[in-house]
């Protein structure tokens, strides 16, 4: 598995509001794309049905190439099993908002749940793993910390563990800095920083502008459901075709937060 | 004012409200209270002590305590079962079952247990016969409802079918205890549906619904003494059988009264225990997996 995602057509709605109006998407294997957008637009649904978490009313998606969420059938698509979801999302990591660990599990047996249960990896093996990830995001010393005893910072690097614990093809990363104080966003963007070096395709949906200048390859602005404008990363930070981008791109620029986060 | 300086009042010798009359005057009082209502009830001529000490062990009362402890842990085992179906099923999606579900919670939650049980115990004025008949066929399948409707089984059906409306309120709690995005998160690493359940929201859930589900049971115990008008055979039914016949209504009250307290505590002193354990389990793990390390 490399990594690629494509999807074509994605449309989804809640109680008959269409969030997602006809989403095409194309993912490069092993490429940074940060989505950005208003609140609201729908970033968080298009990554959820990257990984089946929402189900598409229509629209099709390939990951490397094979149709994810359907089985060609004798002419027609058959929605897949629920064995075969799973199959897919064992190749996706992805890392909520909320962080969303295991709240009756410490940090290693948040980190070594998958491996463990879903992949059958003998118990040693999944711990050593686990404790060397956890040194990876510079929580050797808290693996045996409860979800409730760590900062949010810590909490959220945990669950970046717990994804890349299943060696997953793909990230995918929901606004994974919005919920944490200021002083704790740095330590989160520095771990993703590193990942972008490891050769896995990330889906990263931010607000973090400088973050995505810094790393993403390609950005997406997306906004009421549509993909209003994609490329380069510099290029449609800098110079935006789009006249919502723009004003989309002045609109965060100015809020106060990030004025404060300039070193 | 300028001379009230902090050296002058740090000087001073501080002389504190002594409180021992206004903390043992009251206590002593309550306590004369208490001591004299308990003296006046145990030293009442018509409180025949020797008749509670000759019915405390009387094999009769001691068989009544076996139906008491059988009807509450049968009612406790069999009414979490249905509860834990009855949320099951409220919560598949299915609108018949949910409904259902929320009918049957309203309806048993929402009428007394008294008249349920006689409910029951009478079952056989509105269905004379249990079963499948069909004459023009010759089958019949089940029996008169006053055979199969005894006191006993009239008693647990009714306990249980009421509790287990209460308990199908309480592991629901327990599962809405659960935020979804655990559920997302197990699923973001590839269990499915039944495998997020079993290792990662049943868990949860169970911590919470433990607390209550203990109350629910010393409840059930309690409940338990209402089959009595039924004649349900435990432990109050055998207490108002003997006073029936020898009219000794307080001493064999006060027997009952004995024995429900002593299954009371020891009910509550096996919930806290459990609560305990369940609380150093949690804070005892991280010591364990350090020590695993250290090994
Ligand atoms: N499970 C759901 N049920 C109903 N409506 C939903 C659900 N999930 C999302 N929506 C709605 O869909 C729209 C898009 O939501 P989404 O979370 O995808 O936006 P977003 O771009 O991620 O916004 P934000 O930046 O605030 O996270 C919103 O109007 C939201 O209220
Ligand atoms: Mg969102």
């Amino acid at each position: 598995m490399s990594g690629s995602i494509t999807m074509r057509g994605v449309r989804k709605s809640f109680h008959g509001t269409e969030v997602l109006k006809g989403v095409d998407l194309d993912i490069a294997a092993h490429s940074v794309v940060c989505i950005i957008g208003p609140s609201g637009s729908g970033k968080s649904t298009l990554l959820r049905c990257m990984n089946h978490l929402e189900r598409m009313d229509s629209g099709l998606m390939l990951v490397d190439g094979e149709l994810a969420g359907y089985t060609e059938h004798a002419g027609h698509l058959r929605e897949a099993s629920a064995r075969s979801t799973s199959l897919v999302r064992r190749g996706m990591g992805m890392v909520f908002q909320q962080f969303n660990l295991f709240a009756h599990l410490t940090a290693l047996q948040n980190v070594t749940l998958g491996p463990l249960r879903v992949l059958g990896m003998p118990r040693a093996q999944a711990e050593a793993e686990g404790r060397e990830l956890l040194a990876s995001v510079g929580l050797a010393a808290h693996a045996a910390k409860f979800p409730s005893q760590l900062s949010g910072g810590q909490q959220q690097r945990v669950a970046i563990a717990r994804a890349l614990a299943m060696k997953p093809a793909i990230m995918l990363f929901d606004e994974p800095t919005s919920a944490l104080d200021p002083e704790l966003i740095g330590e989160v963007l520095a771990v993703m920083k590193k990942l972008t070096t490891a050769g896995m395709t990330m889906v990263i949906v931010t607000h973090e502008i400088s973050f995505a200048r810094d790393v993403a390859d390609t950005v997406v602005f997306m906004e009421d459901g549509a993909i209003v404008e994609q490329g380069q990363a510099e290029r449609v930070l800098s110079a935006p075709r789009s006249p919502r981008t723009a004003e989309f791109l002045r609109h965060v620029s100015h809020a106060p937060r990030l004025v404060q986060e300039e070193p | 004012m300028t001379s009230t300086s902090l050296e002058r009042l740090a000087a001073l010798p501080v002389r504190r409200k002594t409180r021992v009359l206004s903390r043992w005057v009251p206590a002593v009082l309550i306590a004369a209270i208490v001591v004299g209502i308990g003296w006046a009830f145990i030293s009442a001529p018509a409180m025949r002590w020797d008749v509670v000490g000759e019915y405390l062990f009387a094999p009769r009362i001691v068989s009544g305590v076996g139906t008491t402890i059988l009807f509450t842990v049968l009612t406790f085992v069999i009414g979490l079962l249905l509860g834990l179906l009855v949320t099951v099923m409220r919560q598949s999606g299915n609108p018949v079952l949910a409904v259902a579900c929320g009918a049957y919670i309203w309806l048993f939650r929402g009428t007394p247990l008294l008249v349920q049980l006689v409910f029951w115990f009478n079952l056989a004025l509105i269905f004379p016969y249990l079963g499948v008949r069909i004459p023009a066929w010759g089958i019949a399948i089940g029996g008169d409802a006053n055979d199969l409707i005894s006191p006993f089984t009239a008693a647990l059906v009714g306990l249980t079918l009421h509790s287990a409306a209460y308990m199908a309120e309480v592991v629901r709690g327990g599962f809405l205890a659960v935020p979804g995005g655990q559920v997302d998160a197990a699923l973001a690493i590839g269990m499915t549906e039944l495998e997020a359940q079993r290792h990662v929201v049943i868990p949860q859930a169970i911590r919470v619904i433990l607390p209550p589900l203990g109350n629910q049971f010393i409840d059930i115990l309690k409940a338990t003494s209402i089959v009595s008008v039924i004649g349900g055979g435990d432990l109050m039914t055998r207490a108002q059988q003997i006073y029936g016949q020898n009219y000794q209504v307080i001493a064999l009250l006060v027997v009952a009264s004995l024995w429900y307290l002593v299954l009371v505590t020891v009910a509550t002193l096996g919930q806290s225990w459990l609560e305990r354990s369940l609380d150093r389990g949690r804070h005892r793990r991280p010591a364990v997996i350090a020590t695993e390390v250290t090994a």
